[in-house]
């Protein structure tokens, strides 16, 4: 249950648990790529670069401690990529997960879909507590007796077993994206999907594997041409006919399906006109949107690009309703950030359960979250040193003026290499998932 | 690499950045703005430099995100709109053209300028680097055609020819040869063909001297690894050469 009112003033933020090898030595299969919660957040997966899904459930609330959510443990882990070459281009695919989505739930199986750079895969993921036993014409152990020993026939009866946590591929989609899938998005008819990458969006049915629709191409026809890139693409959480796509210049087009088979004409283009004042040689950089999502109640979505996080009114295309700074101080080092190649990072965002607070990461293990309701945002970090059982998160402040008071950090300090790029809430308590470059911490609401 | 605390740095649209002055102070103001105006050409002169490196270091083993290299290449292209705005980009390239005055160095800017141009690179001479072994031993194990297209036809795309050709070419005998550094030193004018990198990107392959072009951007945009680390990826080409021809 949210605060009242879920607003951030309420909520005091508690270490919970972290995930992960405690060495600074960072193996590189072991970088979190993807971070998703289920939809009834009793899930938790992560995909990590070597191709691997984790997948943490929430143990049920005891009545010893009711203070305290059920603790996220361990529930499956496979290898859900393999590293693949391309022999025609001479060309590594990488394994790495870049998104992970839950279907919603419809029998005792769970089911996600994971994605590389061009393989999309819908695994089922079941649990198995009885086995039959009493079999007539085998031993326990699997090896046939002898039919003429058998004088007596028995029904075969199902006995508990140890909990068994089976992940299967149920299907594989395979061969319909030329450049790298960067979003998948699970349509709210439960029935489609879309997949997309930097040029193209594929439509899927979930039963099908051998086929799709491309519903939007922005390819040029000379390639020479190429000048903006598809960042990301969702549907829309209620209308199945509904989906935006985000855009490398800070754009984002809101497109309608019933409009035509290809839906290259957007139904709507939401872009912020450039501050003259601001503008530099990195300005469409920084303007790139990194992620987009709607919020739960469809009215409103929000886009996150370098410096900060967007709200825009989907009746609205002129201009964001809301826009916060997720690091302004960021602005005056932008020629650093563009040498190290960090001006490229791509940061995601999340919404909580009630949509009334955004969260998203920065650097030096920071994350942000902004509650709009109440107008206040607060710096948190993910860090050892703050990872006591149910420890209060102190937040965490960033001096920008020449000043720097104690518990401050300088810009110049600064730890650029621990970025938090996935976040991942709740849909309905306030328990955050943050992955930092090789961990995953979550914290929960103190409650009292 | 850049002073901190320099408001200026990138943020004007290519104007003079000191537009009036007091008639007391006209002297010490001009001087201000050329120095002003001066270190601004360097520091996007430098951009361009480490944007175009930043382009040629997207191919490697794992094929280049294209959403960066984009970026990128707009970054480069928003650049060489304001120069050419303001005069600057055509000095450049006349000031490169100029500085191929030896016969051994026009090989190499000449079919670095061009694009797929068999015909054209057939014509030229493959002089310069005869007294050499180690090239020659390269140059051997590619197709037989002629010396340079045989560095560049291995390569799918054009912009791969003119990136993977160059330091094909640049792997010559030990003593560094000074008249070589110094055209490595600049930045060629094929590298400002955006239309060719964006092209290339698509279809050329990975291979490459990937290890130079670290090292390169590891020394700064203006200067260049020593010979001594070419020969060292010298083996590395022929290791590649190998797979390509298949022998």
């Amino acid at each position: 249950m949210m605060g009242a009112g879920g607003g951030n003033s309420d909520v005091q933020w508690c270490f919970s648990q972290v995930k992960g090898a405690i060495d600074d030595d960072v193996a590189e299969a072991d970088i979190i790529s993807t971070v998703e919660f289920n939809h009834s957040g009793e899930l938790l997966a992560t995909g990590d670069k070597g191709g691997r899904v984790v997948i943490f459930q929430q143990e049920p609330e005891s009545k010893d401690q009711p203070q305290c959510r059920g603790e996220y443990n361990v529930y499956s882990t496979f290898q859900s990529h393999e590293p693949e070459f391309d022999y025609l281009k001479s060309l590594e695919i990488e394994e790495k997960i870049n998104k992970i989505r839950w279907l919603p739930q419809k029998n005792a199986a769970q089911f996600l879909l994971s994605t590389n750079d061009k393989t999309i895969k819908l695994w089922k993921i079941s649990e198995r507590d009885k086995r039959p036993e009493g079999y007539n014409l085998k031993e326990e152990d699997g090896r046939y007796r002898d039919p003429n020993t058998v004088t007596t026939l028995r029904v075969p009866v199902f006995r508990p077993m140890d909990l068994m946590v089976e992940a299967s591929p149920r299907r594989v989609f395979a061969n319909a994206h030329t450049y790298h899938i960067n979003s998948i998005s699970v349509n709210s008819d439960c029935e489609t999907y879309l997949s997309a990458d930097d040029l193209r969006i594929n439509l899927w049915h979930l039963e099908i594997t051998d086929r799709s629709f491309n519903i939007v191409d922005i390819k040029p026809a000379n390639m020479e041409e190429l000048t903006e890139v598809i960042t990301a693409a969702e549907f829309h959480p209620n209308q199945c006919n509904t989906f935006v796509y985000s855009s490398s210049k800070g754009t984002i087009r809101l497109c309608d399906m019933r409009a035509s088979a290809l839906c290259d004409k957007h139904a709507k283009m939401f872009e912020e006109p450039e501050d003259p004042n601001n503008r530099s040689f990195f300005s469409e950089i920084i303007s790139s949107i990194s992620d987009v999502k709607f919020s739960h109640s469809g009215r409103y979505m929000m886009t996150r690009d370098y410096l900060s996080v967007k709200i825009w009114d989907l009746n609205m295309e002129t201009r964001p309703v809301e826009t916060y700074q997720v690091h302004e101080y960021l602005r005056s080092k932008l020629c650093s950030l563009y040498e190290n190649d960090c001006i490229f990072d791509k940061f995601e965002c999340c919404w909580n359960g009630n949509d009334s607070v955004v969260m998203t990461g920065s650097y030096n293990n920071f994350f942000r979250m902004f509650d709009r309701g109440y107008r206040q945002d607060v710096t948190l970090e993910a860090s050892r040193e703050n990872s006591k059982p149910r420890s209060v998160l102190k937040p965490r402040k960033v001096s920008t003026g020449g000043k720097r008071k104690k518990d401050e950090i300088s810009v110049d300090s600064l730890d650029f290499n621990k970025k938090i790029l996935h976040t991942a809430w709740h849909p309905l308590d306030n328990i955050i998932a943050v992955a930092t470059t090789n961990n995953l911490y979550i914290f929960q609401e103190k409650l009292n | 690499m850049f002073p901190k605390g320099t408001k200026r740095k990138f943020s004007d649209s290519g104007e003079e950045p000191v537009s009036s002055s007091d008639q007391g102070q006209a002297a010490s103001s001009a001087a201000a703005a050329r120095t002003l105006s001066s270190s601004y050409s360097l520091q996007r002169q430098s951009l361009l430099d480490m944007s175009l490196i930043k382009l040629q270091l997207c191919h490697m083993l794992v094929e280049p995100n294209l959403c960066r290299s984009v970026l990128i290449a707009n970054t480069v292209r928003q650049i060489q709109e304001e120069m050419t705005q303001d005069g600057t980009w055509q000095i450049m390239t006349q000031a490169l053209a100029a500085a191929q005055c030896p016969a051994d160095r026009l090989v190499a800017t000449e079919v670095l300028c061009r694009q797929t141009d068999a015909a054209a690179q057939a014509g030229q001479s493959p002089k310069p680097f005869s007294g050499d072994v180690e090239t020659e031993v390269t140059m051997s194990t590619l197709s037989p055609v002629s010396p340079q297209l045989s560095s560049a036809s291995y390569l799918a795309g054009p912009f791969g020819e003119q990136v993977f050709g160059t330091f094909e070419i640049k792997h010559p005998a030990p003593p560094p040869d000074p008249a070589l550094e110094e055209l490595f030193s600049d930045v060629d004018p094929s590298y400002y063909d955006l239309d060719t990198v964006l092209t290339g990107m698509q279809s050329a392959p990975k291979m490459g001297p990937y290890d130079l072009l670290e090292s390169l951007s590891s020394h700064g945009p203006t200067a260049l690894s020593s010979s001594s680390s070419c020969r060292s990826d010298l083996n590395e080409l022929d290791h590649i050469m190998e797979i390509i021809v298949g022998s």
